[in-house]
C-alpha cells in the first residue's frame, strides 16, 4: 500500500508578531496516511494541529520537511484534497446548491449537469429542499452538511477535516459523524480528521495519533483502533473495547493536555 | 399600531404647515419680531402660494425636464461613481504596494471639499449636465471606494481558503469571491451613495446651469421669488424620498441572502 499523504520531518515556524523571535508550531513531525485509513490526530488545544492540515493542503508551506501525496512532492495546493472547516467556510451571497457546486463552477462544469450533482448531493446529506436557502437560513448542522456536499462532489481522494462538527451541539454531532462514516464506507478516502475530542476520534477512525503540547508539537504515541466496522459512534462509546482505548490513549494524553493548559493560562495571566 | 403611527405622522405635517401658515400670513397674528406684517413673509415664504406654485409646476408640466435633468445627472453620476469607487478599490484592496503607495494622495482627495472643484468642472465640462455629473462622481467615488476597500480586506479568509481548496484560480477568487463581497459592501452605502449623487446634481445646477431643480432654486433667489425657492426645496425633499424608497426596494431585492435580524433559523 503506497501513502497517499505522507508528511516527512515537517517543522513550521513563524515569525511572531512583534517582529523579534520566532514561534515553532510544529518541529520534525512524521506522519502518514494509508490509501483509504481514516486517521484522527487529537492533541491539547493550541498545539498546531490545524497548522499540520494547511500544510497537508498545500495552504502553507513547511519551513522545512517534505510533503508527498501519493509519492510526488506537493507543489502548491493540493488539487487532490477536500478540506473541511472548523470555521464556516461557506460563501453567504450563494444559496446552498449554488455553494455546493461552486467547485465545479471553477472547474468549468457549469449549468444544468452542474445543477443535477448538485442537487443529487443535497439529497444524499439530507438537504433536498433546502437549495435555495442562504447559509444564514439554515441551521448550523445545515450548513456543515452543505460544507460536507460541497466538498465531497469534487470526490477528492483526501479528505482533510479540521474539528469540522465541534460547534454543533452533542446530538446533531453524533448524526454528523455517523453520516460521515456512511458516506466514507461507500468508497474508502483517506481521511485526516482533526478533532480535541478523544471519544470522537476513537469512535470515527482506523488510527489515532496523539500530538503533545505546543509550541514545537510532534506525535508522542499512534494507536490502531481496532473497533469493528461499520460502527454506530453513540453506541461504540460503550463497548468495553472502546473503554480500554480510550484510558490507554487517555493516559497518554493526560500529561500533555494539563501542559497545554498551563501553557494558555500562562498566556493569557497578565 | 404601525398604522396609527402613519395618521400621526401625517398630522403632524399639517401641524407643522399650519403654524407656518399662520405664523407668515400678515394680519392673522400681531407682529411680534418684525414691525412690518409682510416681512415674515418675505423671509420664510407662504405655505399657501407655495403649494400653489407646486401644483402650478406640476399641472402645467413646467417641472418635468428639470427633474428629468436632476434625475439624468444623479443617476449618472451614481453609477460612474459606483463603477470606479468598485474597480478601484478592488484593484487597491488586492494591491499592498499600491495602496501603500497611493495612501496619502487618497487621503488628500477625500479630505478636499469637493465642491470646489466644481467652477473646474464648469470649465472643463460646460454648462450642460456632465459638469454636474462630474461633481457627483467624485462625491460618490470616495464612498464607494473606502467601502470596497475595506470590504476587500475584510473578506473572510476561511471563505477564501475554502474557495481555493475547491479549485479556484486566483481570477476566480476574484470573480466568484471578491467581487461579491466588495458588491454587497456597496449596496450597504447605497443610501449614502445615492444621496450624494442627488447633493453632487443640485449644487452643481445651482452654481451653473440651464437646466434641473437647482437651476430653478437659483433663478428663483436672483429675483428674491422666495416662495419658488421653497416650492424647489419642497420637490427636491420629495424627490430626495422617493429615490431614498426606490433605493430600499432595491436593496431589498439585491440582499436577500444578507441575514435579517429576528428571523428564524430553519430547524432539520
Amino acid at each position: 500500500m503506497t501513502a497517499s499523504v505522507c508528511l516527512e520531518k515537517v517543522t513550521c515556524t513563524f515569525a511572531s508578531r512583534s517582529g523579534e523571535g520566532s514561534y515553532t508550531a510544529v518541529r520534525d513531525v512524521d506522519l502518514a496516511i494509508e490509501d483509504g485509513e481514516f486517521v484522527s490526530v487529537v492533541g491539547p488545544t493550541g498545539c498546531g494541529k490545524s497548522t499540520l492540515l494547511n500544510v497537508a493542503a498545500g495552504l502553507l508551506r513547511p519551513s522545512s520537511g517534505h510533503v508527498k501525496i501519493h509519492d510526488e512532492p506537493l507543489v502548491g495546493i493540493n488539487r487532490r484534497a477536500g478540506y473541511m472547516f472548523q470555521a464556516e467556510a461557506l460563501m453567504p451571497w450563494r444559496s446552498a446548491l449554488q455553494n455546493v457546486i461552486a467547485g465545479l463552477e471553477f472547474r468549468g462544469e457549469d449549468g444544468e449537469n452542474a445543477r443535477h450533482r448538485g442537487a443529487e448531493w443535497l439529497e444524499r446529506v439530507g438537504l433536498s429542499g433546502f437549495g435555495d436557502r442562504y447559509p444564514h437560513q439554515l441551521s448550523g448542522g445545515m450548513r456543515k452538511r452543505v460544507s460536507l456536499a460541497q466538498m465531497l462532489i469534487l470526490d477528492p481522494q483526501i479528505l482533510l477535516m479540521d474539528e469540522p462538527f465541534s460547534a454543533l451541539d452533542v446530538q446533531t454531532r453524533q448524526l454528523m459523524e455517523n453520516e460521515l462514516l456512511e458516506l466514507w464506507s461507500a468508497d474508502r478516502k483517506s481521511v485526516i480528521f482533526i478533532t480535541h475530542d478523544l471519544e470522537e476520534a476513537i469512535s470515527l477512525s482506523d488510527r489515532v495519533v496523539v500530538l503533545s503540547a505546543g509550541p514545537a508539537t510532534r506525535p508522542i504515541g499512534e494507536y490502531v483502533i481496532d473497533l469493528p466496522r461499520p460502527r454506530d459512534v453513540s453506541e461504540i462509546r460503550l463497548a468495553p473495547r472502546f473503554i480500554e482505548l480510550h484510558d490507554r490513549i487517555w493516559h497518554a494524553m493526560k500529561d500533555e493536555v494539563l501542559k497545554g493548559y498551563q501553557q494558555t493560562r500562562n498566556r493569557t495571566a497578565p | 399600531m404601525r398604522r396609527k403611527l402613519w395618521v400621526w405622522q401625517v398630522l403632524l405635517l399639517v401641524a407643522l404647515f399650519a403654524v407656518w401658515h399662520v405664523a407668515t400670513h400678515p394680519e392673522l397674528i400681531p407682529p411680534v419680531v418684525w414691525d412690518n406684517p409682510s416681512r415674515a413673509a418675505f423671509f420664510f415664504g407662504e405655505p399657501l402660494k407655495i403649494l400653489k406654485v407646486m401644483g402650478d409646476w406640476f399641472t402645467g408640466g413646467e417641472i418635468y425636464p428639470h427633474l428629468w435633468v436632476t434625475l439624468q445627472e444623479t443617476a449618472l453620476a451614481f453609477v460612474i461613481g459606483s463603477v470606479l469607487g468598485l474597480a478601484i478599490g478592488l484593484w487597491l484592496g488586492l494591491a499592498p504596494f499600491a495602496s501603500a503607495l497611493l495612501d496619502p494622495y487618497i487621503k488628500a482627495a477625500n479630505a478636499m471639499p469637493r465642491v470646489v472643484l466644481a467652477p473646474i468642472f464648469m470649465v472643463w465640462f460646460g454648462l450642460g449636465i456632465w459638469s454636474k455629473v462630474a461633481l457627483g462622481v467624485t462625491l460618490v467615488f470616495f464612498i464607494v471606494f473606502f467601502n470596497v476597500y475595506q470590504g476587500v480586506k475584510e473578506v473572510s479568509p476561511v471563505v477564501l481558503n475554502n474557495a481555493t481548496m475547491l479549485g479556484a484560480t486566483r481570477r476566480q477568487l476574484l470573480r466568484y469571491v471578491y467581487l461579491p463581497s466588495a458588491t454587497s459592501w456597496v449596496f450597504s452605502s447605497l443610501h449614502t451613495s445615492v444621496g450624494m449623487a442627488f447633493v453632487g446634481a443640485v449644487v452643481g445646477e445651482y452654481l451653473g446651469s440651464a437646466k434641473g431643480v437647482g437651476y430653478l432654486i437659483h433663478m428663483a433667489e436672483g429675483s428674491f421669488d422666495i416662495n419658488t425657492v421653497f416650492a424647489g426645496i419642497l420637490v427636491l425633499t420629495i424627490f430626495a424620498l422617493v429615490l431614498d424608497f426606490a433605493v430600499s426596494a432595491a436593496e431589498k431585492r439585491l440582499l436577500v441572502w444578507r441575514p435579517t435580524q429576528g428571523e428564524t433559523e430553519q430547524q432539520l
